[in-house]
């Protein structure tokens, strides 16, 4: 048993050193003024009108995203989880395949595709259609959180659905449920905890990105990742930047609480 | 027994380049309890899944109380299934489970709890409304499989080995409960099952099954006693299988020795298969019976020994309460009726009936 404990200690001095140690330093910054003394004036900077902006602009964004994601993903991985295996691999690349290329080339590409001179409406006035002018606005924004995170709603609900066993689904529809019946009373319900993971793991980034509303939303839109980047990197503000990340934090845990409680009973949140 | 009730028709099916179901008549009455019965693969499963609607016969139609259902969905098909591993909504509690069919019939409130309440009682799990599956043991939440199929009244209930997943003491208790279910219900029975010993303490009628062909159909009796062909008395049960030739009616030479035999009609020196089922030998003193040999093997099995005896270069198979200590010289003695003999199989479609070793 002891030994067996040794095995953790290398896991243990990692997040240690990187995960604890840096979140004590946040709350110490976030808790102490430029001269060290201890104030809540940090936090309270979430209550200034451009940062309450920029948090009320974030949680909309990063909510429609995911619920986009929701939507689309959900069919796809009931697509998936119901052909053979051998024409599933196939179209789980095609998806997985974008994360292979760097996250950072990937929304670059959309800028370039969204630009006003860009591929897309190359394309569109070749056609003699309207331009599409929805870069540099929250669409170009929500379309790049969709299209970077959307493995991650497909994947958890895909994992979930091919584990309901199919003799599950026979039994709804042989006791009298139409398939329309058996997706809402037996399917839907059976995958909530990859649902929940899901929306967890596409929310969460979401919420805090900087990198998507900076290349997508041309600085125009300022996200309140944009503007805890900002105290830290511009404003070289390290005490600022700590509160509102930890003001941050305290909205991922309580929304990730709520969509927990929704999951309670079946006892199977998975984060 | 009336009607029939369920009328399987030039049933064919295969996936890919695997006939599963080859031209499969068959026909259940109504009261039955009906068992297909047959190794993993032949079909008997695929058969039950048919008439669940589950899949689609290539060919073939499925005559239910008079009407064709080949083309309907399973919600519009009245009759329900127990799965083999419960299938149970694992969301949802037992009260929940069992209400399911009926609420998605609509039915009253009041109606559905006294349901529950019948069901559950029926099952012998009264009071398990609120349990979750999860929490019930193999054999519970069997019962909790039947108790939500019947309340929808079905007229035939299918059960594609229910008693797979479950111990051998569980598996023997469930038997009995099936029967009484079945005669209190006054419901027809379809038994999806490769378990011999089940089959015959349940069943009213057995459908031997293999490669898509059934083997035989009689009552367990019968099955047992005359089967048809080499697989079917492999299957059911130990025996000695032989070759032999038949001499003439009422007469068969075994390994060179001849026998009295109540069988008639099978024409004169022509090759038969006999069976003779190891009970059905009598262990006698040297010279005493048809063929002297000496005990190979001795094994205690409970309620009864089993030995093997050497004679005419045949291991043969006997079980009798009596111990004959290994090395002993004996006698074999068969009585007449105890000889049941089978056509060899001849034509291509006969020969899937042959026993894979």
């Amino acid at each position: 048993m002891k030994n067996k404990r040794l095995l953790a200690g290398p896991y243990l001095f990692w997040s240690a050193s990187f995960v604890v140690i840096p979140l004590l330093v946040i709350v110490y910054y976030a808790f102490t003024s430029d001269e060290g003394t201890f104030t809540f004036s940090n936090l309270a900077q979430i209550t200034t009108p451009e940062n309450l902006k920029a948090l009320g602009m974030s949680i909309l964004l990063s909510f429609l995203s995911t619920a986009i994601c929701l939507i689309l993903a959900y069919p796809l991985a009931m697509i998936l989880s119901q052909n053979k295996v051998s024409q599933t691999s196939f179209i789980v690349l095609i998806f997985i395949l974008p994360m292979w290329m760097n996250f950072l080339l990937r929304t670059l590409a959309w800028q370039t595709l969204l630009e006003k001179n860009g591929v897309i409406n190359s394309v569109l006035s070749f056609l003699h259609l309207s331009a599409l002018e929805i870069i540099n606005t929250p669409y170009a924004i929500i379309l790049g959180m969709v299209y970077n995170f959307l493995p991650f709603m497909v994947l958890p609900i895909y994992n979930v659905l091919i584990k309901i066993d199919s003799n599950v689904i026979n039994a709804a529809r042989d006791l009298g449920a139409n398939p329309v019946q058996t997706f809402c009373k037996v399917i839907f319900p059976l995958s909530i905890p990859g649902v929940i993971s899901g929306i967890t793991m596409v929310f969460v980034p979401a919420l805090t990105t900087f990198v998507i509303s900076d290349l997508l939303g041309g600085g125009k839109i300022l996200l309140i990742g944009n503007v805890i980047e900002q105290s830290f990197k511009q404003n070289s503000n390290w005490h600022v930047g700590s509160g509102l990340s930890l003001v941050l934090m305290v909205f991922i845990i309580a929304s990730m609480a709520l969509v927990a409680k929704y999951d309670n009973e079946d006892g199977g949140a998975t984060f | 027994m009336s009607n029939k009730l369920i009328d399987l028709i030039d049933i064919s099916k295969s996936y890919g380049m695997q006939t599963v179901l080859d031209e499969l008549n068959l026909y259940i009455r109504e009261n039955e309890f009906l068992t297909l019965l047959g190794p993993s693969g032949c079909g008997k499963t695929t058969t039950l899944r048919i008439l669940g609607g589950f899949e689609m016969p290539d060919k073939g139609r499925v005559i239910f109380d008079g009407q064709d259902i080949t083309d309907l969905p399973p919600n519009k098909r009245q009759l329900n299934t127990v799965f083999q591993k419960y299938a149970l909504f694992t969301h949802m509690n037992i009260a929940e489970n069992i209400a399911f069919g009926l609420k998605i019939k609509n039915k009253s409130k009041q109606y559905i709890h006294d349901k529950i309440k019948y069901a559950l009682k029926l099952v012998n799990l009264d009071g398990f409304e609120n349990r979750m599956p999860d929490s019930l043991s193999g054999g519970q939440q069997q019962r909790i499989a039947i108790a939500r199929a019947i309340v929808n009244e079905p007229k035939v209930l299918l059960l594609d080995e229910p008693l797979g997943a479950l111990d051998l003491k569980m598996r023997q208790d469930m038997q009995y409960e099936l029967i009484r279910l079945k005669n209190e219900l006054g419901i027809t029975f379809l038994y999806v099952t490769h378990d011999q010993e089940e089959a015959l303490t349940m069943s009213d009628t057995i459908v031997v099954m293999n490669q898509g062909y059934i083997q035989q159909i009689g009552t367990p009796e019968k099955i047992y006693n005359e089967p048809e062909n080499a697989f079917v008395a492999d299957f059911i049960g130990e025996s000695n299988i032989i070759s032999a030739t038949m001499v003439q009616d009422r007469l068969v030479k075994i390994l060179g020795v001849n026998f009295p035999c109540v069988d008639e009609g099978f024409g004169q020196n022509k090759p038969v298969d006999v069976v003779i089922r190891p009970e059905d030998i009598d262990l006698l003193k040297p010279g005493e019976g048809s063929i002297d040999g000496v005990v190979t093997h001795l094994i205690f099995k409970g309620v009864h020994y089993e030995m093997e005896v050497m004679a005419n270069n045949y291991e043969w198979l006997v079980h009798s309460t009596d111990m004959f200590p290994v090395g002993t010289e004996v006698s074999i003695h068969v009585d007449p009726f105890d000889i049941q003999i089978m056509k060899k199989p001849e034509s291509e479609d006969e020969e899937a009936v042959n026993i894979e070793e």
